[in-house]
């Protein structure tokens, strides 16, 4: 190896509707298999509720829902893979994990604009593998935009409030 | 390059220190009582641990406070002062202040106050003042009660004159008892230091019958390369006149009011502090765990090759690792659990205190003081209490002279205590005073408009009356000092904490209040009830009781509301199903069940399906990794590993009400 290890880092891929999605590997602790989950109250749609994870109560967000793709039926490479942010965990439902890369910083490429399918506030660059293209997640921000969740789910109690009065 | 901090120790000199200031306030009042030595080396000890630990810790405000109170209990100790009440006071308001100097300490303000340096001064003069004990326990130390100060700062050049300080100290200690202190504010850093010079300076306290002119002579040899002064002990620390007149006022209310305002924030910031855990509970836990480990081990060999002969050994396993875990759990919990004394410990001095500002003579009884609750419980339940104890020498006990005419003893007895009953803690304060006054309660129930009249009214009614909000003792036993702190904050405070206050009070004999607590907040008993297909706990002191209704029972109310007939009040209807959004849950109110619940004093029903069980459920958060969820206060975990959520009923309410009014 040539390069330094200060400028790469270790990307955890996953499959997400025929793209692949790459995770720090830092932030991810651990990979395990889809177990239903509970369902909490006035949560945002892509919030699929909360898990059991050795006694802390964690919640589990469908990254397909939260890229406003369509929901697949679960299966058996539906992997829940559990995230760690600034001390919260929570878990991201993908398609499949895939591999491990090795990323090093000058071969992140700022994501261009592409209008509409993806959001790509949740990306932070993306790079490519071979023939293949790997969009590098923003893991902070996945479960992070707290005020636009609140937002969201106030705007749905207010929704509620309507419709009882 | 100094890079090792020692702001890292400062939390546990702070709590250590705290702890000590307890033991001493605890001895000093045990002594005020009539103690014996032991006593005394247990306060000097705790001081001197202090000032230790202030000096090293770089807190030399209350390292000098301390080493004043250190001289003077050093004195008592050594028999060569007695102790009397005066002494008892002082010290009691040196803890005062030292408990306001960590306050400020931690809060990184500046130590030292007026109060503080009055305090010192009034200190050092009770030090210069000694007042012999008895004649036969001076015949032990016949010099005692004479002597005198020496100030000796040698120039920095003395060494090289070949004049040793050491051989000067030894010539004094010939003459008499010495204590030598010494004084290193003239110490250089390490890199100015010039090893053949002096820089120390001593402060000599010399005992004994030496003349002036033995100890000049001691000093012959140096007079000229030293400052020197000498004075006689008595007058050591010349107290100059006008001070002493403003520090004999000024201080006792000075003092004690600036360290009781002072001591309250402290407390709460140290929420996040640390427990104490007793060594045997973690060797408990320490053995639970190796038989856990155990018997995994044991289990691990089935998964290797299992035949079904051992299927028997398997069940035994499986129910040796269930007991395991169950009392791995049980001494977990215990870990949090610290024993009521280290709250009724403040109660002495507060008693105390107030009996002797109220002129009453109050006996207080502790009893179970080992008895253990959670530590959360534990910080929360002091201020309630310490309201009811005021209540009680305030309002309760009666003045001495009113005891006699009532033929009691002129002690009144406060007692405090605290047990177990069932999976709660009570504690129980009660007083042999005069009872609640009936008469003026009922009239101020009346002018307040909560009842009619009180006719027919029992005597437990009546107490309940004293619960209300706005019912403020001050107004109902006019004759005594109100403090004003109303009834209602304190059973709000217990009711916080899952608890419950009840009074019971019999004219001319006194009242009792008993707290019920639970024994822990993390673990709360609920009903697992089933809303379409989904759990949701709800916790049994809320629920009331559950009945199941008639679908013509419930009266629909303009904006969709529901209401139904519960004891001759109407209740209004939360359908969990619609609050917490669930799909294919019963809708017809015949098919399910209405617990009703309460909390706040109103009551709600809660319709669903049907209820599964009872559980006791560990309370997890959800805020932790998520979020607050409007109606839920957390989430726990079923037997089967899954994850169910625990409904908030004072939230609903919340809920209910804000839809009410939109």
């Amino acid at each position: 190896m040539r390069r330094n290890m200060s400028d790469q880092a270790q990307y955890l891929t996953v499959n997400l509707a025929h793209e692949e999605y790459g995770v720090d590997i830092l932030a991810v602790r651990e990979i395990r298999g889809w177990t239903p989950v509970t369902r909490i109250p006035q949560s945002p749609h892509y919030v699929l509720g909360v898990l059991n994870l050795r006694g802390a109560i964690v919640p589990v967000i469908d990254l397909r829902l939260r890229f406003g793709l369509s929901r697949e039926e679960y299966n058996a490479t539906t992997v829940t893979v559990i995230i760690t942010v600034a001390g919260r965990q929570f878990g991201v439902v993908v398609d499949a994990v895939s591999d491990v890369l090795d990323v090093a910083s000058d071969a992140i490429r700022p994501v261009p604009d592409m209008g509409t399918t993806v959001d790509t506030e949740y990306l932070k660059g993306l790079t490519s593998v071979g023939d293949r293209m790997v969009l590098l997640l923003d893991a902070d921000k996945l479960l992070q935009p707290q005020d636009a969740q609140m937002l969201e789910a106030a705007l749905d109690a207010a929704g509620q409030v309507k419709a009882v009065a | 390059m100094s890079s090792i901090s020692v702001t890292q120790f400062h939390q546990v000199f702070f709590e250590e220190s705290l702890e000590g200031l307890d033991a001493m306030e605890a001895a000093l009042l045990a002594l005020d009582e009539g103690g014996d030595a032991e006593l005394v080396h247990s306060i000097f000890r705790a001081a001197h641990s202090i000032k230790g630990g202030s000096a090293t810790f770089g807190f030399p405000d209350m390292a000098a406070l301390t080493h004043e109170a250190e001289s003077l209990l050093d004195q008592v100790r050594d028999g060569r002062r007695a102790i009397d009440k005066s002494i008892v006071e002082l010290m009691l308001r040196t803890v005062d202040c030292l408990r306001g100097m960590f306050d400020r300490a931690q809060s990184g303000q500046p130590l030292a106050d007026a109060d503080s340096e009055n305090l010192k001064r009034q200190l050092a003069t009770a030090v210069g003042h000694e007042t012999p004990v008895a004649a036969t326990r001076l015949a032990a130390k016949p010099a005692a009660g004479r002597g005198w100060i020496i100030q000796f700062r040698p120039h920095a050049g003395m060494l090289a004159g070949g004049n040793d300080p050491l051989r000067l100290l030894r010539e004094l200690a010939a003459l008499g008892q010495l204590v030598v202190e010494a004084q290193l504010d003239r110490v250089p850093t390490l890199d100015a230091l010039d090893p053949c010079e002096c820089h120390l300076a001593w402060r000599i306290e010399l005992t004994g019958a030496a003349g002036q002119d033995a100890i000049k002579t001691v000093f012959e040899w140096v007079e000229d390369e030293c400052d020197l002064s000498i004075e006689p002990l008595v007058a050591a620390v010349p107290p100059p006149a006008p001070a002493v007149a403003a520090v004999a006022a000024a201080p006792a209310a000075g003092a004690g009011g600036a360290a009781g305002t002072a001591r309250g924030p402290a407390a709460s910031s140290n929420d996040a502090g640390s427990v104490r855990v007793a060594i045997d509970k973690i060797d408990g836990l320490i053995d639970l765990v190796g038989e856990l480990v155990i018997t995994q081990a044991m289990l691990d060999q089935f998964r290797e090759d299992f035949d079904p002969s051992q299927l028997a050994m398997l069940q035994h396993g499986l129910a040796q690792l269930a007991r395991h875990t169950r009392a791995l759990q049980e001494s977990v919990m215990g870990v949090r659990m610290l024993p009521i004394g280290s709250v009724f410990n403040r109660f002495p001095r507060l008693v105390r205190d107030l009996s002797q500002k109220l002129g009453k003579q109050v006996k207080l009884d502790l009893v179970g003081e080992h008895t253990e609750l959670d530590k959360t419980v534990l910080e929360k339940i002091g201020d309630p209490l310490v309201h009811l104890v005021r209540n009680a020498i305030d309002h309760g006990l009666e003045t001495p002279e009113k005891r006699r005419a009532a033929g009691k003893q002129e002690m009144g007895t406060l007692r405090l205590e605290a047990f177990h009953r069932g999976g709660s803690i009570v504690v129980e304060i009660s007083d042999d005073g005069a009872g609640l006054n009936r008469e003026a309660i009922i009239a101020k129930a009346v002018q307040k408009g909560l009842i009619k009249s009180g006719e027919g009214l029992s005597d437990e009614a009546v107490g309940e009356l004293i619960f209300q909000p706005g019912f403020s003792t001050a107004a109902v036993t006019t004759d005594l000092s109100g403090r004003g702190v109303g009834m209602d904050v304190v059973r709000r405070n217990v009711v916080d904490l899952g608890g419950n206050v009840a009074i019971k009070s019999r004219a001319g004999q006194g009242t009792s209040f008993t707290i019920t607590l639970p024994l822990t907040l993390a673990i709360i008993d609920g009903l697992r009830a089933a809303v379409g297909g989904e759990c949701y706990i709800v916790p049994l002191v809320s629920i009331v009781e559950s009945v199941q209704l008639r679908a013509d029972a419930i009266r629909s109310v303009t904006g969709g509301g529901e209401l139904f007939r519960f004891r001759g009040e109407y209740l209004p209807i939360v359908r969990l199903h619609q609050q917490f959004g669930c799909a294919d849950a019963r809708q017809q109110i015949d098919q399910g069940l209405v617990i009703v619940a309460e909390a706040d004093g109103t009551q709600i029903g809660l319709f669903v399906d049907e209820l599964v069980g009872q559980q006791q459920a560990v309370v997890k958060s959800l805020e932790a990794n998520y979020r607050r969820v409007d109606g839920i206060s957390g989430a726990t975990i079923l037997a089967d590993g899954s994850v169910a959520l625990i409904v908030d009923v004072a939230g609903l309410i919340r809920l209910q009400s804000r839809r009410k009014a939109a």
